[in-house]
Protein backbone atom coordinates (compact mmCIF):
# COMPACT_ATOMS: atom_id res chain seq x y z
CA UNK A 1 0.00 0.00 0.00
CA UNK A 2 2.85 2.07 0.52
CA UNK A 3 4.01 2.50 -2.92
CA UNK A 4 0.33 3.89 -3.93
CA UNK A 5 0.78 6.63 -1.77
CA UNK A 6 4.27 7.35 -3.56
CA UNK A 7 4.03 9.10 -6.72
CA UNK A 8 5.89 11.11 -8.45
CA UNK A 9 6.14 14.94 -9.33
CA UNK A 10 7.87 17.64 -10.47
CA UNK A 11 9.47 19.24 -7.43
CA UNK A 12 8.80 23.42 -7.41
CA UNK A 13 11.83 25.81 -7.86
CA UNK A 14 12.99 27.47 -5.01
CA UNK A 15 13.97 31.61 -5.20
CA UNK A 16 17.43 32.66 -4.69
CA UNK A 17 16.90 34.25 -1.11
CA UNK A 18 20.41 34.52 -0.53
CA UNK A 19 20.80 32.47 2.12
CA UNK A 20 23.91 31.69 4.06
CA UNK A 21 25.22 28.11 2.53
CA UNK A 22 27.94 27.65 3.95
CA UNK A 23 31.13 27.90 1.26
CA UNK A 24 32.35 24.41 2.54
CA UNK A 25 30.76 22.36 4.95
CA UNK A 26 32.16 22.59 8.67
CA UNK A 27 32.86 19.70 10.56
CA UNK A 28 33.21 19.55 14.28
CA UNK A 29 33.77 17.00 16.89
CA UNK A 30 30.69 16.66 19.19
CA UNK A 31 32.00 14.37 22.21
CA UNK A 32 34.18 11.58 21.32
CA UNK A 33 32.00 9.05 19.08
CA UNK A 34 30.31 11.79 16.88
CA UNK A 35 31.05 14.83 14.28
CA UNK A 36 28.88 17.17 13.00
CA UNK A 37 29.33 18.85 9.21
CA UNK A 38 27.26 21.80 9.06
CA UNK A 39 26.33 23.50 5.52
CA UNK A 40 24.31 26.24 6.77
CA UNK A 41 23.02 28.06 9.95
CA UNK A 42 19.28 29.06 8.90
CA UNK A 43 16.05 26.68 7.74
CA UNK A 44 15.98 26.72 4.26
CA UNK A 45 15.57 23.96 1.67
CA UNK A 46 18.70 24.96 -0.36
CA UNK A 47 21.02 24.07 3.09
CA UNK A 48 18.62 21.19 3.57
CA UNK A 49 19.17 19.84 0.35
CA UNK A 50 22.87 19.92 0.87
CA UNK A 51 22.34 18.03 3.63
CA UNK A 52 20.45 15.57 2.17
CA UNK A 53 22.65 15.39 -1.26
CA UNK A 54 25.71 14.73 1.32
CA UNK A 55 23.19 12.21 3.32
CA UNK A 56 23.02 10.16 0.59
CA UNK A 57 26.51 9.75 -0.24
CA UNK A 58 27.67 8.91 3.03
CA UNK A 59 25.13 6.30 3.25
CA UNK A 60 26.11 4.90 -0.29
CA UNK A 61 29.77 5.14 1.19
CA UNK A 62 29.26 3.33 4.43
CA UNK A 63 32.34 3.63 5.40
CA UNK A 64 33.77 1.28 8.04
CA UNK A 65 33.90 3.50 10.74
CA UNK A 66 31.03 4.63 10.22
CA UNK A 67 27.89 3.56 12.56
CA UNK A 68 24.99 6.20 11.99
CA UNK A 69 24.31 9.42 9.62
CA UNK A 70 21.61 11.61 11.20
CA UNK A 71 20.41 14.55 9.31
CA UNK A 72 18.60 17.65 10.16
CA UNK A 73 18.00 21.12 9.27
CA UNK A 74 21.62 22.45 8.50
CA UNK A 75 23.78 19.68 9.42
CA UNK A 76 24.22 16.02 9.50
CA UNK A 77 25.56 14.00 12.81
CA UNK A 78 28.28 10.81 12.02
CA UNK A 79 28.49 9.13 14.68
CA UNK A 80 31.30 7.02 14.33
CA UNK A 81 33.42 3.90 16.27
CA UNK A 82 36.35 5.43 17.55
CA UNK A 83 38.05 2.13 18.22
CA UNK A 84 38.21 1.91 14.47
CA UNK A 85 39.07 5.22 13.44
CA UNK A 86 40.59 8.62 15.00
CA UNK A 87 38.28 11.72 14.83
CA UNK A 88 41.04 13.26 12.16
CA UNK A 89 40.98 10.03 9.95
CA UNK A 90 36.73 10.58 9.89
CA UNK A 91 37.18 14.02 9.06
CA UNK A 92 39.24 13.16 6.49
CA UNK A 93 37.63 10.40 4.66
CA UNK A 94 34.42 12.27 4.94
CA UNK A 95 35.79 15.54 3.30
CA UNK A 96 36.36 12.93 0.49
CA UNK A 97 32.97 11.62 0.18
CA UNK A 98 31.56 15.04 0.33
CA UNK A 99 34.09 16.74 -1.86
CA UNK A 100 32.78 18.38 -4.73
CA UNK A 101 28.99 18.94 -4.28
CA UNK A 102 27.71 20.77 -7.40
CA UNK A 103 27.11 24.68 -6.37
CA UNK A 104 23.86 24.35 -7.71
CA UNK A 105 21.65 21.54 -6.22
CA UNK A 106 17.55 21.12 -6.28
CA UNK A 107 14.72 18.13 -5.01
CA UNK A 108 14.39 17.04 -8.87
CA UNK A 109 14.93 14.17 -7.92
CA UNK A 110 13.33 14.08 -4.20
CA UNK A 111 10.00 11.51 -3.57
CA UNK A 112 6.48 12.99 -3.15
CA UNK A 113 4.91 11.32 -0.95
CA UNK A 114 1.05 11.90 -1.26
CA UNK A 115 -0.87 12.01 2.04
CA UNK A 116 -4.69 11.45 2.16
CA UNK A 117 -5.98 13.72 4.92
CA UNK A 118 -10.05 13.33 6.12
CA UNK A 119 -10.65 17.24 7.47
CA UNK A 120 -12.98 18.62 10.06
CA UNK A 121 -14.93 16.78 12.27
CA UNK A 122 -14.10 14.29 14.97
CA UNK A 123 -10.53 14.01 13.29
CA UNK A 124 -9.98 17.86 12.80
CA UNK A 125 -12.07 19.37 15.83
CA UNK A 126 -9.67 22.86 15.43
CA UNK A 127 -10.45 23.38 11.83
CA UNK A 128 -12.94 25.82 12.64
CA UNK A 129 -11.20 27.79 15.22
CA UNK A 130 -8.05 27.62 12.56
CA UNK A 131 -10.83 29.11 10.13
CA UNK A 132 -11.94 31.90 12.31
CA UNK A 133 -8.62 32.89 13.52
CA UNK A 134 -7.85 33.54 9.61
CA UNK A 135 -10.97 35.18 8.34
CA UNK A 136 -11.27 31.91 6.45
CA UNK A 137 -14.15 29.02 5.73
CA UNK A 138 -13.11 25.81 6.65
CA UNK A 139 -13.10 24.76 2.96
CA UNK A 140 -10.57 27.33 2.39
CA UNK A 141 -8.47 26.29 5.51
CA UNK A 142 -8.34 22.94 3.46
CA UNK A 143 -7.65 24.36 -0.04
CA UNK A 144 -4.69 26.11 1.33
CA UNK A 145 -3.40 23.20 2.69
CA UNK A 146 -4.02 21.22 0.30
CA UNK A 147 -2.40 23.51 -2.25
CA UNK A 148 1.29 23.93 -1.34
CA UNK A 149 4.33 20.78 -1.40
CA UNK A 150 5.74 20.43 2.05
CA UNK A 151 9.74 19.40 2.00
CA UNK A 152 10.35 16.88 5.37
CA UNK A 153 13.44 18.89 6.57
CA UNK A 154 13.90 16.02 9.47
CA UNK A 155 12.74 13.36 11.25
CA UNK A 156 12.85 13.78 14.93
CA UNK A 157 10.90 14.33 18.07
CA UNK A 158 9.12 11.10 17.96
CA UNK A 159 9.40 8.12 15.72
CA UNK A 160 8.29 8.86 12.12
CA UNK A 161 8.05 12.57 13.22
CA UNK A 162 8.02 14.78 10.15
CA UNK A 163 9.53 19.00 10.55
CA UNK A 164 7.86 20.05 7.45
CA UNK A 165 8.50 23.48 5.85
CA UNK A 166 6.53 25.40 3.76
CA UNK A 167 3.01 26.16 5.18
CA UNK A 168 1.51 29.11 4.18
CA UNK A 169 1.07 32.10 6.27
CA UNK A 170 -2.96 32.62 5.71
CA UNK A 171 -3.43 29.53 7.68
CA UNK A 172 -1.58 29.40 10.16
CA UNK A 173 -2.24 29.67 14.43
CA UNK A 174 -0.65 29.44 17.92
CA UNK A 175 -0.86 26.32 19.68
CA UNK A 176 -3.45 25.25 22.13
CA UNK A 177 -2.89 27.00 25.60
CA UNK A 178 -3.58 23.85 26.89
CA UNK A 179 -2.51 20.72 25.05
CA UNK A 180 -4.28 17.46 24.78
CA UNK A 181 -3.71 14.28 26.71
CA UNK A 182 -3.79 11.80 23.92
CA UNK A 183 -3.78 12.66 20.29
CA UNK A 184 -4.56 9.87 18.33
CA UNK A 185 -1.63 8.64 15.73
CA UNK A 186 -2.44 10.31 12.10
CA UNK A 187 -3.65 13.81 13.58
CA UNK A 188 -2.51 16.52 11.13
CA UNK A 189 -2.29 19.41 13.40
CA UNK A 190 -1.12 23.24 12.74
CA UNK A 191 0.81 24.93 15.38
CA UNK A 192 2.39 28.46 14.68
CA UNK A 193 3.44 29.02 10.98
CA UNK A 194 3.99 24.74 10.95
CA UNK A 195 2.36 21.77 9.94
CA UNK A 196 2.68 18.04 10.96
CA UNK A 197 1.50 14.88 11.66
CA UNK A 198 1.80 13.10 14.73
CA UNK A 199 3.27 9.23 14.05
CA UNK A 200 2.43 7.91 17.16
CA UNK A 201 -0.09 8.36 20.39
CA UNK A 202 0.92 11.27 22.34
CA UNK A 203 -0.37 14.69 23.81
CA UNK A 204 0.41 17.57 22.33
CA UNK A 205 -0.79 21.12 21.76
CA UNK A 206 -1.12 21.45 17.78
CA UNK A 207 -4.32 22.79 16.41
CA UNK A 208 -5.88 19.52 14.86
CA UNK A 209 -7.44 20.13 11.47
CA UNK A 210 -7.56 16.29 10.27
CA UNK A 211 -6.32 12.85 10.19
CA UNK A 212 -4.68 10.67 7.45
CA UNK A 213 -5.33 6.70 7.41
CA UNK A 214 -1.69 6.00 6.65
CA UNK A 215 0.52 4.94 9.00
CA UNK A 216 3.54 7.40 9.42
CA UNK A 217 5.29 4.71 11.26
CA UNK A 218 5.00 1.09 11.92
CA UNK A 219 7.93 -0.74 13.06
CA UNK A 220 7.19 -3.70 11.26
CA UNK A 221 7.63 -1.95 8.20
CA UNK A 222 11.23 -2.44 6.21
CA UNK A 223 11.67 1.24 6.98
CA UNK A 224 9.29 1.85 9.84
CA UNK A 225 8.83 5.73 9.12
CA UNK A 226 6.95 6.15 6.14
CA UNK A 227 9.05 9.94 5.38
CA UNK A 228 12.39 10.49 5.25
CA UNK A 229 14.48 13.89 5.36
CA UNK A 230 14.07 15.01 1.90
CA UNK A 231 11.16 13.90 0.69
CA UNK A 232 8.23 16.34 -0.15
CA UNK A 233 4.81 16.07 0.82
CA UNK A 234 1.50 16.77 -0.45
CA UNK A 235 -2.11 16.75 1.59
CA UNK A 236 -5.21 15.63 -0.23
CA UNK A 237 -8.39 15.72 1.11
CA UNK A 238 -10.32 12.44 1.10
CA UNK A 239 -14.27 11.74 2.21
CA UNK A 240 -14.39 9.78 5.56
CA UNK A 241 -15.30 6.97 3.24
CA UNK A 242 -11.74 7.22 1.45
CA UNK A 243 -10.09 7.49 4.61
CA UNK A 244 -11.73 3.93 6.01
CA UNK A 245 -11.17 1.76 3.08
CA UNK A 246 -7.54 3.27 2.96
CA UNK A 247 -7.14 2.68 6.70
CA UNK A 248 -8.61 -1.09 6.08
CA UNK A 249 -5.94 -1.62 3.22
CA UNK A 250 -3.08 -0.13 5.78
CA UNK A 251 -4.37 -2.70 8.59
CA UNK B 1 11.29 -18.21 33.89
CA UNK B 2 8.63 -16.42 35.93
CA UNK B 3 8.95 -12.94 37.21
CA UNK B 4 7.23 -13.05 40.99
CA UNK B 5 7.89 -9.14 41.55
CA UNK B 6 9.34 -7.19 39.17
CA UNK B 7 10.56 -4.27 41.35
CA UNK B 8 11.00 -1.09 41.08
CA UNK B 9 11.32 -0.87 36.85
CA UNK B 10 12.65 -4.01 35.20
CA UNK B 11 12.60 -4.21 31.55
CA UNK B 12 14.59 -6.20 28.72
CA UNK B 13 17.41 -4.56 26.88
CA UNK B 14 19.94 -5.28 24.36
CA UNK B 15 22.44 -3.21 23.40
CA UNK B 16 19.84 -0.94 21.31
CA UNK B 17 18.31 0.09 18.15
CA UNK B 18 21.30 1.40 16.37
CA UNK B 19 20.22 2.82 12.73
CA UNK B 20 17.20 4.41 13.21
CA UNK B 21 17.84 7.86 14.80
CA UNK B 22 17.45 9.13 11.17
CA UNK B 23 14.11 8.40 11.65
CA UNK B 24 13.47 9.51 15.10
CA UNK B 25 13.87 6.87 16.73
CA UNK B 26 16.07 6.46 19.98
CA UNK B 27 18.36 3.74 20.62
CA UNK B 28 17.18 2.76 23.79
CA UNK B 29 18.95 -0.29 25.24
CA UNK B 30 20.84 -0.57 28.25
CA UNK B 31 21.83 2.36 30.14
CA UNK B 32 25.22 0.90 31.45
CA UNK B 33 26.11 -0.98 28.08
CA UNK B 34 29.47 -2.64 29.88
CA UNK B 35 27.60 -4.39 32.60
CA UNK B 36 25.19 -6.03 29.78
CA UNK B 37 27.98 -7.08 27.24
CA UNK B 38 30.02 -8.20 30.72
CA UNK B 39 26.66 -10.66 31.97
CA UNK B 40 26.10 -11.97 28.62
CA UNK B 41 30.09 -13.02 28.08
CA UNK B 42 30.09 -14.74 31.24
CA UNK B 43 27.04 -16.81 30.01
CA UNK B 44 28.85 -17.51 26.98
CA UNK B 45 26.50 -15.33 25.09
CA UNK B 46 27.24 -13.16 21.86
CA UNK B 47 27.90 -9.70 24.10
CA UNK B 48 24.57 -7.96 22.63
CA UNK B 49 22.53 -10.30 23.27
CA UNK B 50 19.10 -9.46 25.17
CA UNK B 51 19.41 -8.95 29.37
CA UNK B 52 17.09 -7.79 31.77
CA UNK B 53 17.76 -4.28 32.99
CA UNK B 54 16.49 -4.36 37.07
CA UNK B 55 16.72 -0.91 38.70
CA UNK B 56 16.90 -0.59 42.33
CA UNK B 57 15.33 -3.73 44.34
CA UNK B 58 12.05 -5.55 45.05
CA UNK B 59 12.64 -8.13 41.68
CA UNK B 60 12.14 -12.05 42.16
CA UNK B 61 12.62 -14.15 39.40
CA UNK B 62 11.87 -17.67 39.62
CA UNK B 63 13.77 -20.57 37.40
CA UNK B 64 11.73 -23.38 35.50
CA UNK B 65 14.47 -25.00 34.13
CA UNK B 66 18.17 -24.94 35.25
CA UNK B 67 20.19 -22.14 33.55
CA UNK B 68 23.38 -20.65 33.71
CA UNK B 69 22.96 -16.53 34.47
CA UNK B 70 25.37 -13.62 35.58
CA UNK B 71 24.29 -10.59 37.20
CA UNK B 72 26.64 -7.93 36.68
CA UNK B 73 26.55 -3.92 37.11
CA UNK B 74 24.50 -2.28 40.28
CA UNK B 75 25.85 -4.04 43.98
CA UNK B 76 22.63 -5.69 44.83
CA UNK B 77 22.07 -8.02 47.63
CA UNK B 78 21.27 -10.92 45.64
CA UNK B 79 20.13 -14.29 47.00
CA UNK B 80 18.29 -17.83 46.51
CA UNK B 81 16.96 -19.59 49.36
CA UNK B 82 18.47 -16.67 51.70
CA UNK B 83 22.08 -17.63 50.42
CA UNK B 84 24.18 -14.77 49.17
CA UNK B 85 24.55 -14.98 45.52
CA UNK B 86 27.89 -13.32 43.74
CA UNK B 87 27.52 -10.81 41.15
CA UNK B 88 30.24 -10.60 37.75
CA UNK B 89 30.22 -14.42 37.56
CA UNK B 90 28.43 -16.81 36.13
CA UNK B 91 25.93 -18.86 38.20
CA UNK B 92 24.33 -22.36 37.62
CA UNK B 93 20.79 -22.37 38.89
CA UNK B 94 18.83 -25.79 39.32
CA UNK B 95 14.73 -25.69 38.87
CA UNK B 96 13.01 -24.29 41.30
CA UNK B 97 15.66 -21.56 42.09
CA UNK B 98 14.35 -18.39 42.79
CA UNK B 99 16.53 -15.18 42.32
CA UNK B 100 16.32 -12.41 44.90
CA UNK B 101 17.21 -8.67 44.15
CA UNK B 102 17.44 -6.67 46.99
CA UNK B 103 19.03 -3.26 48.23
CA UNK B 104 21.12 -1.70 45.87
CA UNK B 105 24.04 -1.00 48.23
CA UNK B 106 26.12 0.58 45.42
CA UNK B 107 24.68 1.61 41.58
CA UNK B 108 21.17 2.00 40.91
CA UNK B 109 20.87 -0.73 37.58
CA UNK B 110 21.71 -4.74 37.45
CA UNK B 111 21.96 -6.74 34.26
CA UNK B 112 20.72 -10.00 34.37
CA UNK B 113 21.66 -12.26 31.09
CA UNK B 114 20.90 -16.15 31.14
CA UNK B 115 22.74 -18.67 28.85
CA UNK B 116 20.64 -18.37 25.68
CA UNK B 117 19.58 -14.46 25.85
CA UNK B 118 16.24 -13.59 26.87
CA UNK B 119 13.84 -14.59 23.40
CA UNK B 120 11.52 -11.78 22.75
CA UNK B 121 10.80 -10.66 19.35
CA UNK B 122 12.86 -8.42 17.25
CA UNK B 123 12.03 -5.18 16.64
CA UNK B 124 13.92 -2.65 13.94
CA UNK B 125 16.98 -5.05 14.72
CA UNK B 126 16.84 -5.09 18.33
CA UNK B 127 14.75 -6.46 21.59
CA UNK B 128 15.82 -3.21 23.49
CA UNK B 129 12.33 -1.62 25.40
CA UNK B 130 11.41 1.27 24.12
CA UNK B 131 8.80 2.36 26.60
CA UNK B 132 7.98 5.60 25.48
CA UNK B 133 6.45 3.95 21.78
CA UNK B 134 5.18 0.77 23.32
CA UNK B 135 8.10 -0.37 21.08
CA UNK B 136 10.11 -4.15 21.89
CA UNK B 137 10.85 -5.79 24.91
CA UNK B 138 7.89 -7.66 26.20
CA UNK B 139 5.29 -6.01 24.50
CA UNK B 140 6.90 -2.47 25.16
CA UNK B 141 6.25 -2.37 28.41
CA UNK B 142 8.07 -2.58 31.89
CA UNK B 143 7.99 -6.26 33.09
CA UNK B 144 4.94 -7.18 35.50
CA UNK B 145 4.49 -10.51 38.47
CA UNK B 146 3.54 -12.93 36.64
CA UNK B 147 5.13 -12.71 32.85
CA UNK B 148 6.91 -15.77 31.72
CA UNK B 149 10.26 -15.10 30.01
CA UNK B 150 10.99 -17.32 26.80
CA UNK B 151 15.45 -17.76 26.79
CA UNK B 152 16.92 -18.85 23.17
CA UNK B 153 19.00 -21.83 22.94
CA UNK B 154 22.56 -21.64 25.04
CA UNK B 155 25.34 -21.97 23.34
CA UNK B 156 27.72 -24.92 23.78
CA UNK B 157 30.25 -23.56 25.94
CA UNK B 158 27.45 -22.82 28.40
CA UNK B 159 25.69 -26.20 27.73
CA UNK B 160 28.99 -27.95 29.38
CA UNK B 161 29.12 -25.67 32.05
CA UNK B 162 25.58 -26.21 33.00
CA UNK B 163 26.50 -29.83 32.56
CA UNK B 164 29.33 -29.95 35.03
CA UNK B 165 28.06 -27.96 37.40
CA UNK B 166 24.96 -30.10 37.67
CA UNK B 167 27.31 -32.89 38.31
CA UNK B 168 29.21 -31.46 41.02
CA UNK B 169 25.89 -29.61 42.76
CA UNK B 170 26.26 -29.89 46.40
CA UNK B 171 23.40 -29.13 48.73
CA UNK B 172 22.34 -25.88 47.72
CA UNK B 173 19.71 -25.08 44.32
CA UNK B 174 23.06 -23.70 42.80
CA UNK B 175 27.13 -23.44 41.97
CA UNK B 176 29.47 -20.59 41.04
CA UNK B 177 31.50 -21.22 37.92
CA UNK B 178 34.60 -20.41 37.26
CA UNK B 179 33.45 -17.55 35.15
CA UNK B 180 34.08 -14.03 36.40
CA UNK B 181 35.14 -10.56 35.89
CA UNK B 182 37.68 -9.38 38.35
CA UNK B 183 37.70 -5.88 39.73
CA UNK B 184 34.97 -5.08 37.63
CA UNK B 185 35.49 -1.22 39.37
CA UNK B 186 37.86 -1.31 36.27
CA UNK B 187 34.26 -0.62 34.24
CA UNK B 188 33.36 2.48 36.31
CA UNK B 189 34.97 6.30 36.58
CA UNK B 190 35.83 6.86 40.68
CA UNK B 191 35.89 10.69 39.90
CA UNK B 192 34.52 13.31 38.12
CA UNK B 193 32.65 12.47 34.99
CA UNK B 194 34.33 13.11 31.78
CA UNK B 195 33.34 15.83 29.07
CA UNK B 196 33.88 17.55 26.25
CA UNK B 197 32.69 20.93 25.63
CA UNK B 198 29.81 21.04 23.74
CA UNK B 199 28.59 23.14 20.18
CA UNK B 200 27.57 25.40 23.09
CA UNK B 201 29.59 25.55 25.78
CA UNK B 202 31.01 29.18 24.69
CA UNK B 203 27.80 30.60 24.74
CA UNK B 204 27.82 30.22 28.69
CA UNK B 205 29.63 32.71 30.37
CA UNK B 206 33.39 32.45 32.37
CA UNK B 207 31.39 31.75 35.25
CA UNK B 208 29.03 29.57 33.98
CA UNK B 209 31.94 27.29 32.75
CA UNK B 210 33.78 27.47 35.24
CA UNK B 211 30.76 26.32 38.00
CA UNK B 212 30.51 23.63 35.29
CA UNK B 213 33.94 22.00 36.46
CA UNK B 214 33.85 23.20 39.91
CA UNK B 215 30.50 22.77 41.35
CA UNK B 216 29.04 19.53 42.28
CA UNK B 217 25.29 18.85 40.83
CA UNK B 218 22.93 16.49 42.36
CA UNK B 219 20.70 13.66 40.23
CA UNK B 220 17.00 14.85 40.35
CA UNK B 221 13.91 12.81 41.12
CA UNK B 222 12.84 13.78 37.86
CA UNK B 223 15.30 11.76 36.58
CA UNK B 224 14.80 8.58 34.02
CA UNK B 225 16.24 6.70 31.43
CA UNK B 226 15.28 9.63 29.28
CA UNK B 227 17.74 11.73 30.82
CA UNK B 228 19.32 12.87 34.49
CA UNK B 229 17.75 16.13 35.24
CA UNK B 230 20.93 17.60 37.75
CA UNK B 231 20.32 20.29 40.07
CA UNK B 232 22.16 22.83 41.96
CA UNK B 233 23.41 25.75 40.01
CA UNK B 234 21.58 26.67 37.46
CA UNK B 235 23.28 27.44 34.18
CA UNK B 236 21.58 30.95 33.14
CA UNK B 237 23.72 31.85 30.74
CA UNK B 238 23.30 29.02 28.42
CA UNK B 239 19.92 30.63 27.94
CA UNK B 240 17.78 32.69 24.98
CA UNK B 241 19.91 31.55 22.20
CA UNK B 242 17.16 30.50 19.41
CA UNK B 243 18.82 27.21 18.01
CA UNK B 244 17.80 25.06 15.23
CA UNK B 245 16.93 21.63 16.32
CA UNK B 246 19.96 18.90 15.67
CA UNK B 247 20.65 15.66 16.08
CA UNK B 248 21.09 15.10 20.26
CA UNK B 249 23.23 11.64 21.33
CA UNK B 250 23.05 9.79 24.59
CA UNK B 251 25.46 11.94 27.17
CA UNK B 252 24.41 15.25 25.74
CA UNK B 253 24.41 17.39 28.19
CA UNK B 254 21.58 20.48 27.51
CA UNK B 255 20.28 23.18 29.22
CA UNK B 256 16.81 24.00 28.94
CA UNK B 257 15.86 27.79 29.94
CA UNK B 258 15.25 27.47 33.25
CA UNK B 259 19.28 26.30 33.49
CA UNK B 260 19.26 22.85 35.01
CA UNK B 261 21.21 20.66 32.87
CA UNK B 262 20.04 17.28 31.77
CA UNK B 263 22.29 14.65 31.13
CA UNK B 264 20.44 12.53 27.84
CA UNK B 265 20.11 8.64 27.94
CA UNK B 266 19.09 5.62 26.47
CA UNK B 267 15.36 7.00 25.60
CA UNK B 268 16.37 10.41 25.01
CA UNK B 269 14.65 11.85 21.87
CA UNK B 270 16.61 11.69 18.67
CA UNK B 271 16.98 15.27 18.10
CA UNK B 272 16.82 18.83 20.46
CA UNK B 273 17.11 22.70 20.28
CA UNK B 274 18.36 23.35 23.41
CA UNK B 275 22.02 24.61 23.85
CA UNK B 276 24.62 21.90 24.06
CA UNK B 277 27.32 22.76 25.93
CA UNK B 278 28.68 19.49 26.85
CA UNK B 279 29.11 15.56 25.76
CA UNK B 280 30.04 12.98 28.44
CA UNK B 281 32.47 10.40 27.20
CA UNK B 282 31.44 7.12 26.11
CA UNK B 283 33.49 5.46 28.45
CA UNK B 284 32.24 6.93 31.61
CA UNK B 285 28.68 6.55 30.32
CA UNK B 286 27.93 3.27 32.35
CA UNK B 287 29.38 5.46 35.84
CA UNK B 288 26.38 8.00 35.18
CA UNK B 289 23.88 5.32 34.75
CA UNK B 290 24.81 3.50 37.72
CA UNK B 291 23.85 6.97 39.71
CA UNK B 292 20.62 7.14 41.37
CA UNK B 293 18.50 10.38 42.12
CA UNK B 294 20.40 12.08 45.22
CA UNK B 295 23.80 11.05 44.39
CA UNK B 296 25.71 13.71 43.67
CA UNK B 297 28.20 14.14 40.25
CA UNK B 298 30.94 16.30 39.43
CA UNK B 299 32.43 17.21 35.81
CA UNK B 300 35.76 17.36 34.28
CA UNK B 301 37.15 18.71 31.02
CA UNK B 302 39.43 16.36 28.73
CA UNK B 303 40.49 15.98 25.19
CA UNK B 304 39.30 13.62 22.88
CA UNK B 305 42.70 11.94 22.51
CA UNK B 306 42.11 11.18 26.18
CA UNK B 307 38.34 9.98 25.86
CA UNK B 308 39.50 7.51 23.45
CA UNK B 309 42.05 6.11 25.53
CA UNK B 310 39.46 5.86 28.35
CA UNK B 311 37.47 3.70 25.90
CA UNK B 312 40.36 1.53 24.52
CA UNK B 313 41.09 1.36 28.85
CA UNK B 314 37.20 -0.06 29.37
CA UNK B 315 37.11 -2.64 25.87
CA UNK B 316 40.16 -3.73 27.40
CA UNK B 317 38.87 -4.97 30.23
CA UNK B 318 35.38 -6.25 28.69
CA UNK B 319 37.53 -7.93 26.23
CA UNK B 320 39.24 -9.78 28.85
CA UNK B 321 36.09 -11.85 28.87
CA UNK B 322 36.31 -12.64 25.37
CA UNK B 323 36.91 -16.33 24.23
CA UNK B 324 37.82 -16.75 27.79
CA UNK B 325 38.84 -20.78 28.09
CA UNK B 326 36.00 -22.83 30.55
CA UNK B 327 37.46 -22.70 33.43
CA UNK B 328 36.30 -26.13 35.87
CA UNK B 329 33.03 -25.04 38.04
CA UNK B 330 33.94 -24.93 42.12
CA UNK B 331 31.47 -24.81 44.58
CA UNK B 332 30.26 -22.61 46.61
Amino acid sequence: MLQKAIVARECPEVGEKGVSIFERPQMSPLGDCALVIAFGDEIDQAINWRVKASWDRLEAASLPATVEHIPTFTNVTVIYDPLRASYKELVAEIGRVIEALPAQISGTEARTVEIPVCYGGDFGPDLESVAARNDLSPDEVVAIHCESTYPVYMIGFAPGFPYLGGMSERISAPRLDTPREKIPAGSVGIAGRQTGVYPIETPGGWRLIGRTPLRLFDPTRHSPSLLQAGDLVRFTAVSKKEYERTQREEA
Amino acid sequence: MKVLAPGLLTTVQDLGRIGFAKQGVSPSGAMDGNALRAANLLVGNDEDAAGLEITSGGMRLEFRKRALIAICGANFSLAISGVALPSWRAIYVEDGSVVEFDDARRGWRAYFAVAGGIDVPTVMGSRSTYLRAGLGGLEGRPLRAGDQLARGRAGAAAQRAMLDSGQSLGPLPFALTGRVLSNPERLYRSGPIRFIPGPQWDMMDEADRKAFVTETFEISTRSDRMGYRLSGRELRSAKGAELISTAVLTGTVQVPPGGEPIVLLADRQTTGGYPMVAQVIRADLGAVAQLRPGNEIRFTEVTIDAAHEALRYVENVVGELKGAEDRAPSRP
